[in-house]
């Protein structure tokens, strides 16, 4: 019998994949002309549009869902932090190379697995969406596990920054797979992906290659947690005010 | 030579294969050598009365030469509005089939090759071979290239740079 999905929720989610696709892709974006070297900066700016094109799409699934008039560009450019729904993991600044290339490889390991799942979702838009994504974060994930590897196997200098950047980044992890009562409706009617499993399976896969990378998990502290209930770091803040400054100061402005 | 003013005011039929025949101008903005259609974007003509719909699926998610396309589209089927008899153009973004580069039909690939790109490769095919020289001798020197559709190789045999259209399915 075919449940009535709760179209509230499912435009909280897709919100949250829109979030998390567009401050990973503005933070890769801070990189351009900053890059280690010509080839890499233009990685990592493709990267960035593939991902800046992942959050337009998710976006105007949400628009699709809603009754008001908001555009894919005002859920972008016209919200505050406190309505963004990413994990915090996403905005945290881009901090040195071996910072953007861990969080990278963890999101990228994530979306895979995520997007995956996605494309079997009982909603065609989501599950077609998905699938289009998915085609494109198997390729980052292919460069940013290698450039893990390359890391943390290398020179002393790169060793100490790769196990900084992992000591500084585990704890954010555990929100990638934070559910709450109306996220489990939607696993449970297959319209998401189960959050739960996808747990076990990123770890499987994130500790493998960790090990192999002689990188020693952090132990257990603290865990960040918020951005499901748009709580978040102090850093999402100063983004915004930076990316949305046009469209503030130009309203409806476009070229 | 006698002037006859009827067939200079009558519209020409529309009809879907004129409109895809017009849309055969119509190029990648990237790789101006290779069509819209060859390259999978086109994938519906729908004609209503006078009203011309077409719709397009996008490559990369973040490309953004669609809006390029879109506009091309429109100026070329526009260009031939009073001899058709078109009075409006739709393009629209379709959200399936999920486009891939299995889509590229032969004549595209050929295109591409003769303008120095090197064609996504078929199932089974394993090198890469050089647009330049056809040694399979290359090298991959960054996964991510001039656009978002490409990686940058090299030949290590002519020593020639060039950009491979990553496959994408």
């Amino acid at each position: 019998m075919a449940t009535q999905i709760n179209n509230k929720a499912l435009h909280t989610y897709l919100l949250r994949l829109a979030d998390s696709s567009l401050t990973m892709g503005q933070r890769l974006a801070e990189w351009c002309g900053h890059g280690p070297y010509l080839e890499e900066d233009v990685a990592l700016t493709n990267v960035s549009l593939d991902l800046i094109g992942h959050a337009q799409i998710f976006y105007q699934l949400a628009v699709a869902l809603s009754d008001d008039s908001q555009t894919a560009d005002d859920l972008a450019f016209l919200r505050d932090s406190h309505e963004y729904r990413n994990p915090i993991i996403t905005e945290l600044p881009k901090g040195d190379f071996a910072y953007t290339t861990l969080k990278q490889y963890f999101i990228d390991v994530f979306s895979v697995q995520l997007y995956q799942a996605l494309s079997k979702s009982s909603y065609e838009p989501l599950s077609l969406a998905a699938q289009k994504a998915l085609m494109e974060v198997k390729y980052h994930l292919k460069r940013s596990e290698a450039w893990v590897e390359r890391l943390s196997l290398s020179t002393d200098e790169a060793k100490v920054r790769m196990q900084k950047a992992l000591n500084d980044l585990w704890f954010y992890t555990p929100e990638l797979f934070e559910t709450d009562a109306a996220l489990n409706e939607l696993i449970e009617q297959g319209v998401i992906a189960d959050l739960l499993a996808l747990k076990t399976k990123w770890n499987e896969q994130v500790k493998t290659l960790l090990q192999r990378c002689q990188l020693e998990i952090p132990e257990s502290g603290w865990v960040a947690t918020g951005g499901l209930a748009g709580e978040h770091s102090e850093h999402l803040g100063y983004m915004l005010a930076e990316m949305q400054f046009l469209q503030r100061a130009y309203p409806g402005c476009e070229w | 030579m006698t002037f006859n003013a009827k067939s200079m005011t009558e519209n020409q039929v529309l009809t879907a294969d004129a409109i895809y025949q017009l849309l055969a101008e119509v190029k990648d903005p990237e790789i101006p050598v290779i069509s819209i259609q060859d390259l999978g974007v086109l994938q519906q003509v729908k004609i209503h009365e006078n009203s011309v719909h077409v719709g397009i699926i996008p490559t990369y998610s973040g490309c953004p030469a669609m809006h390029a396309i879109k506009t091309d589209i429109k100026a070329a089927l526009l260009a031939h509005a009073d001899y058709y008899g078109i009075d409006r153009v739709v393009v629209e973004l379709l959200d399936k089939p999920v486009w891939t580069t299995d889509m590229i039909t032969d004549k595209g690939k050929a295109a591409m090759l003769a303008y120095g790109i090197a064609p996504p490769l078929n199932a089974g095919e394993q090198s890469i071979n050089c647009p330049q020289c056809g040694s399979d001798n290359t090298q991959c020197i960054s996964e991510f290239g001039s656009t978002a559709c490409k990686a940058l190789y090299r030949c290590n045999r002519c020593l020639e740079p060039f950009d491979y259209f990553k496959c994408h399915a």
